[in-house]
């Protein structure tokens, strides 16, 4: 896999369970199994972060690239006052004193929406109801200011009205504070909202890639064009889905060529046989399929 | 609506829970479901909406006495099923079936998908010979997607999605006429999502069957639900017709789910004005005095603290309980 982030920007990575979205930014984080070893290049700003020795990825992690995972409750030391959690960070990263490092801290829990911050600060992560966990994570994430904010499936666990509160307040952070997101999710819906380009992967590769309004208008890969089918909606009422056949593959044994073959309805010889590359075919827009264009009507 | 299939009014069901601490003891009652009404037709759709806690799973639970209400009548068609003695109920319940929200949970690892699909048969039917079930059995998998040469795998076998077709098959062998489907495809990925849903209204139209289709995915309720009822701690909020509910929402809190559902279209979604609520779900223990969706509610006044509002019918087919519907 191949891509960057601008400084800014907002990438959405789509994909079902087991495509490797988790795992990809897992690895770019040094947070790999450690049955899972990775090779490549990862480099922010230019400094090459596979291979680097714990203790100097310690300085980027938390500081310049910061994590926030589907589920808080996990996440957060459950036997550590969210005080602790927070002002830890920001003695080891920033050498500021427990003092300035509470105030600090406090006003972000402001920032992230957390009413009475003041006087919760004190608590432990269980007093929080699961919104309220994922804005302290937030919070967290963003103690030292980082340049990427990566969010794994931030709103997955949570209500539909608190996920409308907390892509709201991701939006809100987005502008105010210029950081790039990357913003991993199944749900379509989610990045249409939050992400300038999208990301399309499925087994473990990027099928298709591109801006936003570009994609779900017209998507160019089969597998894009099917998740967009055969996704429900809201404020138009089709007969029957179209669905995507079978499941998805699996990844100790994936298909030759292309491993989206035997469930796409344009499939022909050369996709039985060849792996089809990643290629640039319109400005800004790539993808992996050997078709330079769905049929006419398939959209 | 003419014919009415099962009819449920005013259930409640309470759990009473301990408080306090030894020496304080307390028995406080948790509403999980209170006062809720509605009928279902032979052949609709009702689809059940609500965040966590709102009660729609205990209300899937009470209708089929898998939990004993605490008030109210459930009818199905034209008999008080919490008149009925167990013997009674036992054989009602091959008509009414429930398919659960975690495909692999809810099979047995150690009975192959035959024998988990024959069950219910072998227990409604004990007279039926072995060859003659096993007969129905390939009928109803390959009904439901399954190829019926996989009967004698075991649920680790299959994935997600065909656990789920399992499941299905399962709670169609008896040939019922209400399944209540509680969060059927949450746990699945959205390419097989669309598989379920498809399979679940292919068989309602061919069957004549009805659901009581339960998820917290207002998108996927707005596609196989003829009506729509929504819930909010344990409190019917509004019950309409599905394209009106979406049209025309008169509850402030159904108005609020729908706007929070992000929609998969950029434009669109980046156009939208939210209305974000504020805060989250109070206590269920401990809910708030009159409207319970009050303490979130941007139009709630002083009477929506002092009065529980009444379920109106502002229409044929459409009730809010609102203080305020005219205004929303």
């Amino acid at each position: 896999m191949s891509f960057a982030i601008a400084p800014g920007e907002s990438l959405g990575v789509v994909g079902e369970s087991g495509s490797g979205k988790t795992q990809l930014f897992l690895s770019i984080m040094g947070l790999l199994a450690k049955n899972g070893s990775c090779t490549g290049s990862a480099r922010l700003r230019g400094q090459e972060l596979l291979g680097l020795p714990a203790r100097q990825l310690n300085g980027i992690r938390g500081v310049r690239i910061a994590m926030i995972f589907q589920d808080p409750m996990t996440s957060l030391n459950p036997y550590l006052r969210i005080s602790r959690q927070m002002t830890e960070v920001l003695v080891e990263h920033k050498g500021m004193s427990e003092q300035e490092a509470r105030r600090r801290s406090i006003a972000l829990l402001e920032q992230v929406g957390i009413p009475a911050a003041r006087s919760r600060f004190d608590l432990y992560p269980h007093e929080f109801s699961g919104g309220m966990r994922q804005r302290v994570m937030i919070a967290i994430a963003l103690l030292c200011e980082p340049a990427l904010l990566i969010a794994d499936e931030p709103t997955t666990a949570l209500d539909v009205t608190v996920q409308a509160q907390i892509l709201e307040l991701l939006l809100q952070l987005k502008r105010d504070l210029g950081m790039a997101i990357v913003l991993i999710t199944h749900d379509l819906g989610v990045v249409a909202g939050l992400s300038e380009r999208v990301m399309v992967m499925y087994a473990g590769r990027i099928v298709e890639e591109g801006p936003v309004d570009a994609i779900f208008a017209a998507p160019q890969h089969p597998y894009t064009l099917g998740l967009l089918r055969s996704t429900p909606r809201l404020e138009e009422h089709v007969e029957t889905l179209r669905v995507i056949p079978g499941q998805p593959p699996n990844l100790q044994a994936l298909p030759p060529g292309c491993s989206f073959h035997d469930r796409c309805p344009f499939v022909f010889e050369r996709c039985l046989a060849e792996r089809p590359p990643l290629r640039g075919f319109a400005p800004g827009r790539t993808k992996a399929c050997h078709l330079d264009a769905l049929p006419p009507g398939a959209q | 609506m003419s014919d009415t299939l099962l009819s449920v009014e005013d259930l409640r069901v309470h759990f009473p829970l301990a408080v306090g601490g030894l020496l304080r003891r307390r028995w406080l009652p948790l509403k999980a479901v209170d006062g809720v009404s509605f009928t279902i037709a032979p052949g609709e759709t009702l689809g059940v909406v609500g965040e966590s806690g709102c009660g729609k799973s205990t209300l899937g639970r009470a209708i089929l006495r898998l939990l004993e209400p605490t008030g109210g009548r459930v009818v199905w068609q034209g008999e008080n099923l919490r008149a009925l003695d167990q013997q009674a109920m036992r054989r009602r319940r091959r008509e009414m079936q429930i398919v659960f929200q975690d495909p692999l949970a809810s099979l047995n690892p150690r009975m192959t998908v035959g024998d988990i699909i024959a069950e219910p048969l072998i227990t409604h039917e004990p007279r039926l010979g072995r060859a003659e079930a096993r007969a129905r059995v390939r009928d109803i998998m390959a009904k439901t997607g399954l190829l019926p040469q996989m009967i004698n795998r075991y649920p680790h076998e299959f994935s997600g999605g065909q656990c789920q077709r399992i499941g299905v098959a399962r709670a169609m062998i008896l040939n019922p006429r209400l399944i209540v489907c509680d969060e059927p495809v949450s746990a699945l990925d959205v390419s097989i999502q669309a598989q379920i849903i498809n399979l679940l209204m292919a068989l309602q139209r061919d069957f004549r069957l009805s659901l009581l289709f339960i998820s917290h995915d207002l998108s996927v309720v707005r596609h196989i639900s003829q009506r729509i009822l929504v819930l909010y701690l344990g409190r019917m909020m509004e019950l309409a017709d599905s394209a009106e509910l979406y049209r025309k929402p008169r509850h402030p809190y159904t108005r609020a789910l729908i706007s929070a559902v992000p929609v998969p279209d950029p434009a669109r979604e980046r156009a939208k004005r939210r209305l974000v609520l504020g805060g989250e779900l109070p206590s269920p223990l401990d809910p708030p005095s009159g409207c319970v969706f009050r303490t979130r509610c941007p139009l709630a006044v002083e009477i929506c603290a002092r009065e529980v509002p009444r379920i109106e019918q502002i229409r044929a087919g459409h009730q809010v309980a609102c203080h305020r519907w005219q205004e929303v």
